[in-house]
């Protein structure tokens, strides 16, 4: 491999990775407050593909008009899965919460292939998205430039909102005592349905422009993305935001490698992530960034 | 100021209360005993909202309260000091003291808020960026009350603020409870430590599995034969 193809897997990994990054970040938000593992998300982010599709296609609307319709919606979304499946679960045992999210997985799952039907649909990159820069010998699609760059701003946002404001200190304290902060006054139903809206709105926009990048979409699309991302969070240290986009450019780029330095092991790379799931979990279960996990 | 009649508690089969009648008027201090179990934290737990009571009512202010929200009677001024005091570890001590007062309004009436708790507890200043989690147990105890003082109480319930506290500090917490009070915060006060609240309460009323065996005030409690064998280890 010479210089010029590895920086170009280098760009891939860095794409790659920030796509794992937006959608683990919903995982890790989810889980670092109610340490549940929301195993919808990956579905949630295929609706919201969907809704991006029926925005741009049928009602013809512009791209970025889209992707923030569907991020609204797909939010919403979102606050029902949590209001009508897990809130009544908020105090029975933490598997009840998790085998709730395989059901919501499995019926979102269903219900789009009852309604979207199970041929795929062809999903356009939008014109910005589409441009192709020849660097020398590098080749550079604008997707993975903006892809990177959104991933960044989006962390930014994500670590101002948490450390600087007070619904992100409410977050915070929420996640290590659901009880004591409602003695604060703090309504912890709201703030928990801000958490899935942040994290179903990002899954939303990962999905997005992960669809863009093949460029097509199904009702089981979220499995495999939602699997990947799960790894990611864990990777980084789940509940861990930074720890999530840390995880989610390890795997992207491990994956990339895998494929670029052995071309005959490319069969395996979805496997690698499960190998590399398993490794953490034996020798540092608590990832990258992972603190002692509080009992 | 609060009104409890009859009420009941049950988790799953154990009835922890059971037809519990108690009264706290405005401006007392009110002290409830018993031993370990007895359904102290509980009654304070169905009074702030936490648990759901199965029976009786509960009225604050004249008002009605059963069954609602604990976020929205601490909004109230019916504020709870958790036992085990439950500091926010993560957080740091002024990150905590923001949350006490999270509903109310920000801006200067917060930062004079916050900076009377500093003035009443010159620890928790010298510390204010350090994570609460890092305390001693006495100064999350302090922790604990400036974060209830920044929400404003009327009514300031405490679970046991004095457990596990050395000699010096338990002093000092009862101090400050005096203090609290004559700012004109109504106190309902749990206390193991039976002769020091006893000693400062106005009234009481000793709790035993999960009935008030016996209520009057505070002198009066402490001179009661059974209570002296029972919580204030005399023969
Ligand atoms: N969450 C709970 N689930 C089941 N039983 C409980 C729970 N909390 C308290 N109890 C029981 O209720 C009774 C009263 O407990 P508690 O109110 O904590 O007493 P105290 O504060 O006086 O020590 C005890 O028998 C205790 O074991
Ligand atoms: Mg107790």
């Amino acid at each position: 491999m010479d210089g010029t193809q590895f920086l170009q897997q280098i760009i891939n990994g860095l794409t790659l990775g920030s796509l794992y990054a937006l959608i683990a970040i919903g995982y890790t938000m989810v889980y670092g407050i109610l340490r549940l593992i929301n195993f919808a998300h990956g579905d949630v982010l295929m609706v919201g593909c969907y809704l991006a599709w029926f925005g741009a296609v049928q009602f013809g609307l512009p791209w970025w008009a889209a992707l923030v319709g569907s991020m609204a919606l797909t939010a919403l979304l979102g606050v029902l899965i949590d209001q009508g499946a897990y809130r009544p679960l908020r105090t029975a045992p933490r598997i009840s919460a998790l085998i709730t999210a395989i059901g919501v997985s499995f019926f979102l799952e269903n219900l789009g292939l009852v309604i979207f039907g199970g041929r795929p649909k062809a999903f356009e990159r939008p014109e910005i998205f589409n441009q192709l820069y020849q660097i020398g010998e590098l080749r550079v699609l604008s997707h993975s430039v903006w892809v990177p760059i959104i991933t960044a701003l989006v962390l930014a946002g994500l670590l101002w909102m948490i450390y600087r404001t007070r619904l992100g200190m409410a977050m915070r304290a929420l996640s290590r005592d659901l009880v004591t902060v409602q003695l604060m006054g703090i309504d912890t139903n709201r703030v928990v349905a801000i958490t899935f809206a942040i994290g179903s709105a990002l899954a939303a926009a990962g999905g997005i422009f992960w669809a863009m990048k093949y460029p097509q979409i199904n009702p089981l699309m979220g499995v495999l993305p939602g699997l990947k991302a799960f790894v990611a969070a864990v990777l980084g240290g789940i509940g861990n935001v930074v720890g999530a986009v840390l995880g989610g450019l390890v795997l992207g780029f491990c994956e990339i490698m895998l494929v670029a330095l052995w071309p005959e092991m490319a069969g395996y790379r979805d496997a690698l992530a499960f190998v590399l799931l398993i490794g953490f979990l034996l020798f540092r279960p608590t990832g990258i960034l992972g603190q002692e996990l509080p009992s | 100021m609060l009104e409890v009649r009859n009420l009941g508690v049950r988790y799953g089969g154990i009835q922890a209360l059971q037809g519990v009648d108690l009264t706290v008027a405005q401006g007392e201090i009110v002290c409830l005993i018993g031993a370990n179990g007895a359904g102290k934290s509980t009654l304070l737990g169905a009074v702030s909202g936490l648990i759901k009571p199965t029976a009786g009512a509960i009225a604050y202010e004249g008002r009605p309260i059963t069954g609602h929200k604990a976020s929205r009677l601490s909004r109230q001024g019916l504020i709870l000091v958790p036992e085990g005091r439950r500091v926010f570890a993560n957080l740091s001590v002024e990150e905590n003291l923001i949350l006490g007062g999270y509903f109310r309004p920000r801006g200067r009436e917060q930062q004079a808020d916050m900076a009377e708790v500093f003035d009443t507890f010159p620890r928790l200043a010298e510390r204010r960026r350090q994570q609460a989690g890092t305390l001693s147990g006495g100064e999350q105890q302090m922790l604990a009350l400036g974060r209830a003082l920044m929400g404003r109480p009327r009514l300031l319930m405490m679970d046991e603020p004095s457990l596990g506290l050395a000699p010096l500090m338990v002093a000092e917490v009862f101090g400050v409870i005096r203090r609290i009070h004559q700012r004109g915060v109504t106190v309902l006060l749990i206390e193991q430590n039976a002769a020091a609240a006893l000693a400062i309460a106005h009234r009481g009323y000793v709790l035993e599995v999960g009935r008030v065996v016996l209520s009057g005030s505070g002198q009066e409690l402490a001179s009661d034969g059974r209570v002296q064998r029972a919580y204030l280890g005399m023969d």
